[in-house]
């Protein structure tokens, strides 16, 4: 049985003040395997970040379900983990503390949330910066934090909506690679959201393509690379291949959007 | 120098700041010693220091000055107390907010000196009474503002939260209290000094002792030298209890800055 199943989700935000209604998903069906790694690639506002959130529990479908293990997702809960785009980060929190904080949620004991904090600062490589306050730290290592704080929770999913969409190109680079390096060793099951194309391929085993709002699924693409991916596949012929399909699908989309 | 929000260097700072009071001082005596204000009406610099001098070796000023810290202490603390609570939960729960919130705003503009014989019928002239005028002065104002503040946490720290596993408790005690906490603090150092203005206008009347009472006392002998130095008395506590604040705060939370 698939991990994840989204079941024609869709979401209409009712108009304000008599404005008409905006239908920001169309009616959705996804299986999410165990252990994939999926990219959701779409156009600006075709509905991405509502359908992540739909997922995480933070927003209702107007119609549909979603079922992680069997079990619907009614509200949002720790075997959900989540990267936001914007930094959120508890800034009155250390890096430590922040990575804390959904073990001490659960209960774990303190001294074991130092040894899960500590493994996790490790993997991220923020050794170091333990004792740091958000405020003191670059966008990147705020958001390799974030990742560290959703892992260490353990959750059975990672759901992350653009997480690098606010880094420079070589941070954003080294980024995926550490991510897609932690996936190699944890086969997590991931589902991604972002507007990149080359991030798409080369993180995910699965891309997943998006037409302009309302939003659909109109392409869903195995990515057929070996694993452990090095950045420099990215040149590769088959990647290009990949590349110049998905631009193509990526194209046509934004062109209905401007 | 005079750049917008151009900073200066700590010790034009400090410097400026000086220079304001010497200012001040130097138009005071040449209004005074010159001789273009009357005695009765303003008195100068050196009569006052004598006064001030003549007040604490033979009125025990001292006392008065310790009864009015005690007062405005004591009923601002109460009112914190009251007051905190309250502000936290009609920031979180909207039920709350709609319940009272129609009603503090009202109790909010009714002015605390105006209850002053109201709470001489009822509570007499003694120390209770003076509590109470601080106490109401002080307690919807808080309950106000705190319950904005709370009411305003960034809503995507809540939803980080929330997918860490926090439950509505965990929410208010690891979230919005926190979050809050440095903008609350600010709040009540504010309140503090308007605490002061009701304490003074509450000894003005019906009171054997405190600062205000020394100041009425001075006003029947027509002793400016007398009221100017209590006002300057005032002036220096507030000085003090503001930078106390603000030091504590530094301490309190050093995440909110650097
Ligand atoms: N709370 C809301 N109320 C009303 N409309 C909303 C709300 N949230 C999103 N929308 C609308 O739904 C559509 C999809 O929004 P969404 O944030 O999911 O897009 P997105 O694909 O994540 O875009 P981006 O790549 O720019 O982040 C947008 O047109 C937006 O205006
Ligand atoms: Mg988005």
């Amino acid at each position: 049985m698939s991990k994840l199943i989204i079941d024609g989700v869709n979401r209409i935000f009712p108009g304000v003040r008599g404005a008409a209604p905006t239908e920001a998903l169309k009616p959705t069906s996804l299986e999410v395997q165990d252990n994939d790694f999926i990219t959701i690639l779409g156009p600006s506002g075709c509905g991405k970040s509502t359908l992540l959130r739909i997922v995480a529990g933070l927003d209702r479908p107007t119609a549909g379900r979603v079922l992680l293990d069997g079990e619907p997702v009614l509200a949002p809960g720790p075997e959900r983990g989540m990267v936001f785009q914007s930094y959120t980060l508890f800034p009155w929190l250390t890096v430590q503390q922040n990575i804390c904080f959904g073990l001490r949620e659960k209960g774990v004991s303190p001294s074991r949330q130092r040894e899960i904090a500590a493994h996790y600062v490790g993997r991220v490589g923020l050794t170091g910066f333990e004792h740091h306050y958000p405020k003191m730290l670059s966008g990147g290592m705020q958001q390799r934090t974030a990742i560290a704080r959703a892992l260490a929770n353990d959750p059975k999913i990672l759901l992350l909506d653009e997480p690098f969409g606010a880094l420079d190109n070589q941070t954003r680079s080294l980024m995926q690679e550490l991510l897609l390096g932690i996936w190699e060793q944890d086969r997590k099951t991931v589902l991604f959201v972002t507007h990149d194309i080359e991030e798409a391929i080369f993180m995910a085993n699965r891309v997943v393509v998006m037409t302009a709002r309302p939003g659909r699924i109109k392409c869903d693409l195995a990515i057929d690379l070996p694993h452990p991916r090095h950045y420099t596949i990215k040149t590769s012929p088959e990647f290009s291949a990949y590349k110049a399909r998905l631009t193509e699908e990526i194209r046509v989309e934004s062109l209905k959007v401007t | 120098m005079f750049k917008p929000l151009q900073p200066v260097s700590g010790a034009a700072k400090v410097i400026l700041g000086i220079a304001f009071f010497v200012l001040f001082v130097g138009a005071w005596s040449i209004a005074t010693f010159g001789g273009h204000v009357p005695p009765t009406f303003l008195a100068d610099p050196a009569t006052m220091v004598r006064e001030a001098i003549n007040l604490f070796v033979e009125f025990d000023f001292a006392y008065d000055i310790a009864i009015t810290v005690w007062r405005v202490v004591g009923g601002f603390v109460l009112a914190a107390i009251v007051a905190l609570p309250l502000g936290i939960l009609m920031g979180t729960y909207k039920a709350v907010e709609a319940f009272l919130e129609p009603f503090v705003s009202f109790a909010r503009y009714l002015p605390a000196s105006a209850f002053i014989p109201l709470l001489i019928l009822w509570a007499g002239i003694g120390e209770t009474q003076k509590l109470l005028v601080i106490f109401i002065g002080s307690v919807f104002q808080i309950i106000l503002m705190v319950a904005v503040t709370v009411g305003s946490v960034r809503r995507d720290l809540v939803e980080a939260a929330y997918t860490l596993g926090a439950r509505d408790g965990g929410i208010i005690r690891r979230v919005l209290i926190p979050a809050s906490a440095p903008d609350i603090a600010e709040i009540l150092r504010l309140v503090l000094g308007w605490a002061w203005t009701y304490v003074i206008v509450a000894e003005l009347i019906g009171s054997s002792s405190g600062i205000g009472h020394m100041i009425v006392d001075s006003q029947a002998l027509l002793n400016t030298g007398q009221i100017i130095f209590g006002i300057i008395v005032i002036g220096c506590i507030g000085l003090v209890s503001d930078f106390l604040f603000k030091a504590a705060n530094r301490r309190l939370f050093p995440w909110s800055l650097a």
